[in-house]
This record gives C-alpha cells, structure tokens and sequence, in this order.
C-alpha cells in the first residue's frame, strides 16, 4: 500500500523547515523529503557539519540556521534525506528516489518549498568547462571545502559579494570582479530605499563587503555592461565591455551569477498557475495569501513561489502550513490567523527590502536574452539564440511548439537552463506580454529516473 | 506539381460579424485533418480547416511516431498497404519525408505459445493474399535484434515499416495546405453547427463559417462534433497512452520492437534516446486538454522494456507523457459519410492512426468529390454502432507502435 500523510513537505529549506515543525506542533502527520543529505537548505546548507558551524567566515547570518534546524530535528516527523522528488501530481502522489529506490506516497496536503535556482546566465562561451554559477562555488564550499583560486567573479546580486566575501575571508585569491548591475538601474531602485530603511543593516553590510574587495586589492570593474568568455574548450580568459571597450583578464575558473530565480519545475509540473513577475523579470506561481496554488491541496512557500530570501521563507512557510492545517479541520480559523500574526508582520518587513532589491539588481535585457546568434541557450541539445529566432519566424509561436520544432528544452534538465531565456526570446520576437506566451508545459519526472527504478515501482506499490 | 485552380476561401460580411466561407471546413487540425485538407485541395476545392488549439497539439503531435503495417486490424490493412506506399514517397506529397525511416518493425513472442499465435496470424493474412508479416526465428530475431533477451524465441518481422517525427508530419502537412491556400484557423473550437439553403453554418470562438461540406476530424472530440453535426451518440473514449523518453544512449538497437503477449512500442532515435511506450493509459480530460501520469502503469511498461532488453537496466527516464487519443469499442476507426448531407467523419483512430494519415485524408478527398473511395470503408461506418448501442470491448489489438 501507498503510505498516506496529513501532509508532506518538499523541502528542508527556511520554508520546508518552518512549514513542517509549524504543522507537526499541531499534531499533523509530516513527511518531509529533500535531496540534501542534512536539513538547511540553500543558504543553511550542511551547517550540521561542525567544521561549518565554527567557520565565522561564512557570515553571520549562516549561524542563524542552527537553532532554526536544531528546532527541526526535535519535532515529531519523518524526516528523508537524500529523497529526490521527482514528481508530484495533481491527485497529491508525490514519487521520489532514495538510494536507487523509487517510491510513491501520499498526502492530504502538499507543501512545495523547493526555493529558488540560480538564473541562468546565456552569455557567449558559458558553456565551456571552467565556467560555474556562484552558486556552485557555494555548495563547493559548504559541502567539500572546495575553492577555486584566482577565479574572475562576474555578474550581480547580493549573493555574487557574499561569495566574494566568503572566499576573502578564508583567504583564497580572487582574481578580479565584473559588476554586472546596470548603471541605470541605481536610480532607478532609489525611491525604493525609503521602503528599505527598515533593513538598513543589510545594505550597509553589502556596501561593506564592497569596500572589503576594494581594500584587497582585488580589481572591482562597474559600469560592466557585456561580457564573453574565451577560450578553445576551456576558459582561458573573461573578456568583459566597460565604457565601450573591451578588455580581457586571464583566468581558468569563472563564476557567474545573476541572481536567483523561483525552481518552479515542482509546480509547474503539478500544474499550479504561474505568472510573470516584470519585476524579478522570472516565473512565480500563482498564490493567494495562506500559499495556495491554483491547484487544490498544494501550497507553495519561500523562494520556490517569489524571490524573497531566508527569513521571508520562513515566514512563508509558517502561513503555508495554518493554511493547510485549517484545510485539514485540525486548527480553526481564529486559532490560525492568531498564530499567523507574527509570521505576517516579519514577512511584511522582509518584503521592504525585497522591492529595493529587485530593482536594483534586475538583470539587463541583453545579458537575459542574447543578442548573438551562436550564444547557447539550451545546453542539452545546444540550441543556439540564432536557431530560435530562425524558428520563431516560421510561425512558430509557444514554448511547446518550440520545443517540437527544435528540440529545445527536450534534454534532461527538462528546460532548468532555458526556459526564462526561451519565454523572453518568444516574447521579444512576438511582441506577447511574457505571461501569454507561457513557458514549456513540464512533464514529470522532473529529475532523470532510472528505468529499472521505475519498473520496481511494479512490485513495492501495488494499485 | 500541378497549378490549381484559384478557390480561395472567400468572405462574406453578415451583420458587421466575418463570415468565411469555401467549399469544404475541415475541424480539427490533426494529421487526419490536415491530410483530409491537402486532398480536398489537390481535388480543387477551396478548404478551411478550424482547430480548437494549434495544429498538431494533440495525438498528432505527441504520438510515438511508430509507422507500421505490422499487426493490424484485418479491416486496415488494404488500407494501411496504400499508407506505407504513400510513406515512402512522402516527400512528392508534401515535399518533405517526415523523418520517415523505413526501419523495419518487429513483434517479438517471449514463448512458444506467443510464437504459434504468431504462426497462425500470418497464415491468416496470407491466405488474404497479404504478404507483408514474415516470421522470424530465434536466429534471425537476434540477427537483427542483437540486445533482445535469450528468452525471446522468434517474431514477426515487416521490412519497410518504421518511424517517423510526428509534429514534424503534423507541420510538413499543414505548411504543404497553406502554400496550396488552405487557410487554418487555430484558436477556433467549433461551438454549434446548423443547415441553411444547403450549407453548414459553422460557430466558433473566432466567428462563423460557411460551407457545402463539413469534415469531421475531431479525433477523441469526434464524438461530440459528430453530435453538433446531427449525429445520434457515437461511443468515443478519450484515453491517454503514455509514453516515456531516456537519456541518450549508445546505439543497440534499428527496427521498431513490438511484444506478442504484453503491449509495448520500443524504438531508439538516431540521437541515441529510447522512446518506450505501448497501451498503458494515464487519464485524460479531453473537457480541459489535461492529461495525468499513472506511475504504476508506466512501472509495468518499463518492466516489459527491461525484461525484453536487459540493456535498459542503464537506461535514464527524461520525460514522460501521455497524449488524447479517441477509442472505439471495436478499436478501428469511424471513416465515411455521415448522416446528414454534406457531413463527413475520420475520428477515433484507437490509437494507431499515425501512419494512416495520408491515406485517409485521400479517402476522404475521393469521396467528397465522387462520393465513393476506392477502397472498402464498410467497416469504419459511422452507423456500425447505431444498433448495439455501446457495443462491447472487443480483444485487446496492439496499440501504438
Ligand atoms: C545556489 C544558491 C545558493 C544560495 N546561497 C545563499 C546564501 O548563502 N545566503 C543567502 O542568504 N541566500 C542564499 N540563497 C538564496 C536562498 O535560496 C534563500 O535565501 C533561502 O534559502 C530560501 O529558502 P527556501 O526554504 O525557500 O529554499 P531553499 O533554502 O533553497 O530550500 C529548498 C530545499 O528544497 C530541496 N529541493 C529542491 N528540489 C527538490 C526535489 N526535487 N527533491 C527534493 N528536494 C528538493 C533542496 O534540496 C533544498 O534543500 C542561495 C540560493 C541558491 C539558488
Ligand atoms: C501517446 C500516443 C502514442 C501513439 N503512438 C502511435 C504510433 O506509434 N503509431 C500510430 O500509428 N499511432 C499512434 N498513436 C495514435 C495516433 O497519434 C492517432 O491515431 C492520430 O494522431 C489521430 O489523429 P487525428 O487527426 O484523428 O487526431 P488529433 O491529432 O487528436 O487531432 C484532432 C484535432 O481536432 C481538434 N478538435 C477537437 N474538437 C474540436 C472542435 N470542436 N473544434 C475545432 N477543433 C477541434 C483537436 O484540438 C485536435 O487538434 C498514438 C497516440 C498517442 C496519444
């Protein structure tokens, strides 16, 4: 038989985290499955490794992950690690594998907090080998203590200086970093700050991790508004434009980043309605104000619905889970607005900031949507921004017809890679506002399946 | 090519609203619909085909590609004999060749009871006088099946069947209709249908049509056009055969594979990936286009790919699908006149209508413009089912494939 739950949860993030101790504390039976082999996270991640929580240089907000993952693990609920979900369906079956093992089972409630990805950033030669996301650079960090010296930094975001800042507090050699935020975009996030100021801390922090690179000597390019990595497989040099000219800097690691979008592949799957954020220029799905997605019994949280960082997620995760709690019949609904109270009024102060944020560091057109030809979009079948337009003007209209016509977002990442640059490609060349032209309609699994696991499914679950 | 005659859909302007009108409307825009299209054109008629989504949307695009001759219906085959003809020279149709590869399609019997049923099906057919299913040896199957497992004993072979890429058939048809005039209206479900003076007057979320003849190509929505075209209840399931797709892999594997005992449609792209599908069913809701996955059943399908090729044990699933396919009772589709004047039907092609494509379309053409075709559509009459009311399940036929 198919194990059944009051309600499981996807996700050991802030928002998995808070969404499965929120319900669990009223009594829920949870499951919570993720793929990392400990609680945490993106930004918490493996800080159950002691060598992790010793290491200041990680940044303060890290250690506000232990208490948040020690409360956790005292709650009463199946926790799976290394479970990768590879799909959930509208019905509420959710189908994971853990060591060569597929499963099904099934809830009552659904709680999607697979945060966010890192955008992926089409720019020519991203995809030879040397080049990584920062985001990468991260888990390589987090998980194996891995550095890579004398790399070039390029792109935008908070995320680009926290890594920059990690690698110069454990003292590794940062060739140089490439600015990538439009120049523009900083007036333009101006009359924003005022909404911020109740974060003042946190851009105060950034402009000091900013003032830190400079004092090391370490080469902070602004104003960069293009750039192209060189090389014959490899990297051999970032070659980047600064007020009309071109330079280049040597180096054999690159790291890119330009910012984080929603992983909506869960969702979008399940068939919850997404739409257009302009503002975080991604994909979000559609929510109403407990995290409901149009789907019923499927609620989405944190990073995973809009980009809204740690704490935000956290807030979003408590919501989720009253919401679902109350849906379940086992809180009524005063008992859960009075607990959402608090999560609400951090949510709110969190959301101040975000606005700033999002503006400031809203990628350039031209850096989201390649101009050249030969740039690569789709990584898995190497279909290039030139073979798409070409396409697009047979009369090929949607990501779907795209994809029967190109192949493009046919390859295992199941469109992870393409599929904002391809809705925007579609949008420009249509004129279509973004959320009519609609992104690839996503099939499970969502992660590649081993044929053999699945044709086990046969035998362990009987209908 | 030949020059046709200039009949172009034309327009009529009736209270301030677009009518468009020719001499023939074509609904539904899938390989049925749009071959039906071509040769009501290429017989010199002006055709308007409205599609409720776009072209290729559904089963026509999403199908498994699986061009085949091998284990049909004995009322297809005559049919299906003028298919494979009209495959292999696909490219003077619509100037394409659809990815056809002439690969060759294999049924494998996993025992010697599968086997003597074998035997006895292409007796059968040749005693029709139909050729093409030869049977194979265990050395002749390994001979051409290399990965196929010891276990396998022997098979039905048909040389020139094979595969091809099914939105890119869908496509190759349609643009073949638009540079001969065709015009397809996508985004037009034809909502109610009535006669006037001797026309169809058709309604759809983007306006009326008009016209002498009205072709229903519906395919799983065959049953409901079929009632807005004065039809009594025709018994149309819309299932969802799923499919699924690996990752890359290195080449093992030429023909099309089938199964005797157990249903399953196996082939490998020149890419490297493995499409495995066969007629396990997910759910379909033909009222929303939505269809769902059922785990379990694709677990049973690849338990049959595995247990037939042990190489798959390496195999990755990438995606997997299910696509909207009409189902008749008896598993043979609906083709021919309809009741009312001016009405005619190909739907419910029970999921293994792929490769008759261009010959339907070509029936339909002949009997439109002469009233008769020169093939024996008897059996697909619209009327077979009038009497039994729902008739019931006939035996499992292979699907797909
Ligand atoms: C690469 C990367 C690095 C980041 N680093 C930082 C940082 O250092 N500091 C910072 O402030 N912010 C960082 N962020 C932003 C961060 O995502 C948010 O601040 C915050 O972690 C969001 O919380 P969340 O719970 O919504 O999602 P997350 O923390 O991302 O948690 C989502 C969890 O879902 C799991 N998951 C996703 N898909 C599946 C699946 N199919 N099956 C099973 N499990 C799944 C993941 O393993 C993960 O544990 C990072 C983001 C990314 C993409
Ligand atoms: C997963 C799968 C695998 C298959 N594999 C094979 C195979 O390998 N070999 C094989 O021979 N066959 C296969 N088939 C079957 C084959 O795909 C179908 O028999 C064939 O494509 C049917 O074509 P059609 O044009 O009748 O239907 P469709 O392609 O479904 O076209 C009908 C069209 O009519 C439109 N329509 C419906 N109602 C209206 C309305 N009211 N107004 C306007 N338009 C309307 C629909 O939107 C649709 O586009 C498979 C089918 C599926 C689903």
């Amino acid at each position: 038989m198919t194990k059944h739950y009051d309600i499981i949860v996807i996700g050991a993030g802030p928002a998995g985290m808070s969404a499965s101790r929120t319900a669990a504390a009223q009594g829920a039976r949870v499951l919570v499955l993720d793929e990392q082999s400990s609680p945490g996270g993106q930004i918490y991640r493996a800080i159950e490794k002691p060598h992790n929580q010793r290491r200041r240089e990680l940044g303060s907000s890290y250690q506000d992950g232990v208490p948040l993952v020690h409360g956790f693990r005292q709650s009463e609920l199946d926790y799976v690690n290394a479970a990768s979900v590879w799909q959930l369906s509208a019905d509420l079956e959710v189908g994971y594998s853990r060591d060569g093992i597929a499963q099904l089972v099934r809830a009552d409630r659904i709680i999607v907090a697979t945060g966010a990805q890192e955008r992926p950033v089409p720019i020519p030669g991203w995809t030879k080998r040397g080049v990584m996301t920062v985001g990468a650079a991260q888990i390589l960090l987090k998980e194996s203590s891995v550095v890579a010296s004398d790399a070039v930094f390029a792109g935008s975001g908070p995320l680009l200086y926290l890594a920059v800042h990690q690698y110069l507090e454990l003292g590794v050699p940062v060739k140089a970093v490439l600015d990538l935020t439009p120049a523009k975009n900083y007036l333009g996030a101006l009359p924003a700050l005022f909404g911020a100021r109740a974060d003042f801390a946190k851009i105060l922090e950034g402009w000091q991790w900013k003032r830190a690179i400079g004092a090391a000597g370490i080469p902070l390019l602004t104003g960069v508004d293009a750039v192209r990595i060189s090389g014959e497989k490899s990297v051999e040099s970032v070659d980047y434009r600064r007020r009309g000219e071109w330079q280049a800097i040597t180096c054999d690691t690159a790291f890119l980043h330009l910012g984080v979008v929603p992983n909506i592949n869960i969702s979008m799957a399940a068939g919850c309605d997404c739409h257009w954020s302009h503002n975080q220029a991604c994909w979000t799905v559609t929510v109403d104000d407990w995290f409901n997605s149009s789907v019923a019994g499927v609620s989405v949280a944190g990073d995973g619905v809009s980009i809204g960082g740690a704490a935000a997620a956290e807030a979003q995760g408590g919501i989720a889970a009253l919401g679902a709690l109350h849906a379940l019949g086992r809180i009524d609904a005063s008992e859960r607005d009075r607990l959402a109270a608090a999560y609400r009024i951090r949510l709110r102060k969190e959301m101040g900031i975000r606005h700033f944020l999002d503006l400031l560091f809203r990628p350039a057109d031209r850096l989201r949507v390649p101009r050249e030809a030969d740039t690569v979009v789709c990584r898995c079948e190497e279909v290039t921004a030139g073979q798409i337009r070409e396409t697009l003007d047979l009369g090929c209209c949607g990501p779907n017809q795209l994809k029967s016509f190109s192949r493009t977002g046919m390859g295992p990442c199941q469109g992870r890679f393409c599929g904002h640059t391809v809705s925007e490609l579609i949008g420009e060349a249509s004129g279509l506002p973004i959320s009519e032209v609609g992104y690839f309609r996503l099939r499970s699994p969502i992660k590649p399946l081993p044929l053999k696991e699945l044709a086990d499914l046969a035998h362990s679950s009987k209908e | 090519m030949h020059t046709l005659p200039r009949n172009e859909p034309g327009e009529r302007h009736a209270a301030g609203r677009v009518k468009k009108h020719a001499d023939a409307v074509v609904i539904g825009a899938g390989l049925h619909g749009c071959s039906t299209a071509l040769h009501l054109r290429l017989g010199g008629l002006s055709v308007l085909v409205l599609e409720k989504d776009y072209p290729g949307r559904h089963a026509s695009g999403v199908n498994a590609g699986g061009v085949r001759r091998l284990g049909r219906a004995l009322e297809e085959v005559a049919m299906s004999m003028v298919a494979a003809d009209m495959w292999k020279h696909m490219a003077d149709l619509v100037d394409d060749d659809c990815g056809f590869e002439a690969s060759g399609q294999i049924k494998v019997a996993e025992s010697e009871g599968e086997f003597d049923l074998q035997k006895k099906r292409v007796a059968m057919l040749q005693s029709r006088g139909f050729g093409h299913e030869k049977l194979i040896d265990k050395t002749i199957l390994r001979e051409r099946l290399p990965a196929v497992s010891p276990h396998c004993v022997g098979g039905i072979l048909v040389e020139d069947d094979g595969h091809a890429n099914p939105f890119r058939t869908v496509t190759a048809f349609r643009r073949r209709c638009e540079t001969l005039g065709v015009e397809f209206h996508s985004g037009a479900a034809v909502t109610a249908a009535r006669q006037r003076h001797g026309n169809w007057l058709i309604e759809t979320a983007k306006g009326s049509f008009e016209s002498a003849m009205v072709v229903n190509c519906a395919g799983a929505w065959g049953g409901r056009v079929a009632a807005l075209l004065g039809e009594p209840p025709v018994p149309v399931d819309a299932q969802a055969p799923m499919l699924m797709i690996t990752a890359r892999m290195p080449a093992f594997i030429e023909p099309v594979v089938g199964a005797q005992g157990r249903t399953l449609s196996f082939k490998q792209f020149a890419n490297g990936t493995v499409l495995v599908g066969g007629g396990h069913r997910g759910r379909a809701e033909s009222g929303t286009n939505a269809t769902s996955l059922n785990y379990q059943r694709l677990a049973i399908n690849a338990q049959t790919a595995l247990d037939i090729f042990p190489i798959m044990s390496q195999a990755r699933v990438v995606r997997c699908w299910a696509g909207i396919e009409g189902v008749m009772p008896d598993q043979i589709p609906v083709i021919g006149p309809g009741s009312e004047p001016g009405v005619f039907h190909a739907f419910g092609f029970s999921a293994h209508g792929f490769q008759l494509g261009p010959v339907v379309g070509r029936i339909l053409g002949e009997l439109v413009a002469h009233g008769r075709g020169s093939l024996d559509i008897g059996p697909f009459a619209i009327g077979r089912f009038a009497d039994k009311g729902d008739a019931t399940q006939h035996g499992a036929r292979s699907y797909g494939g």
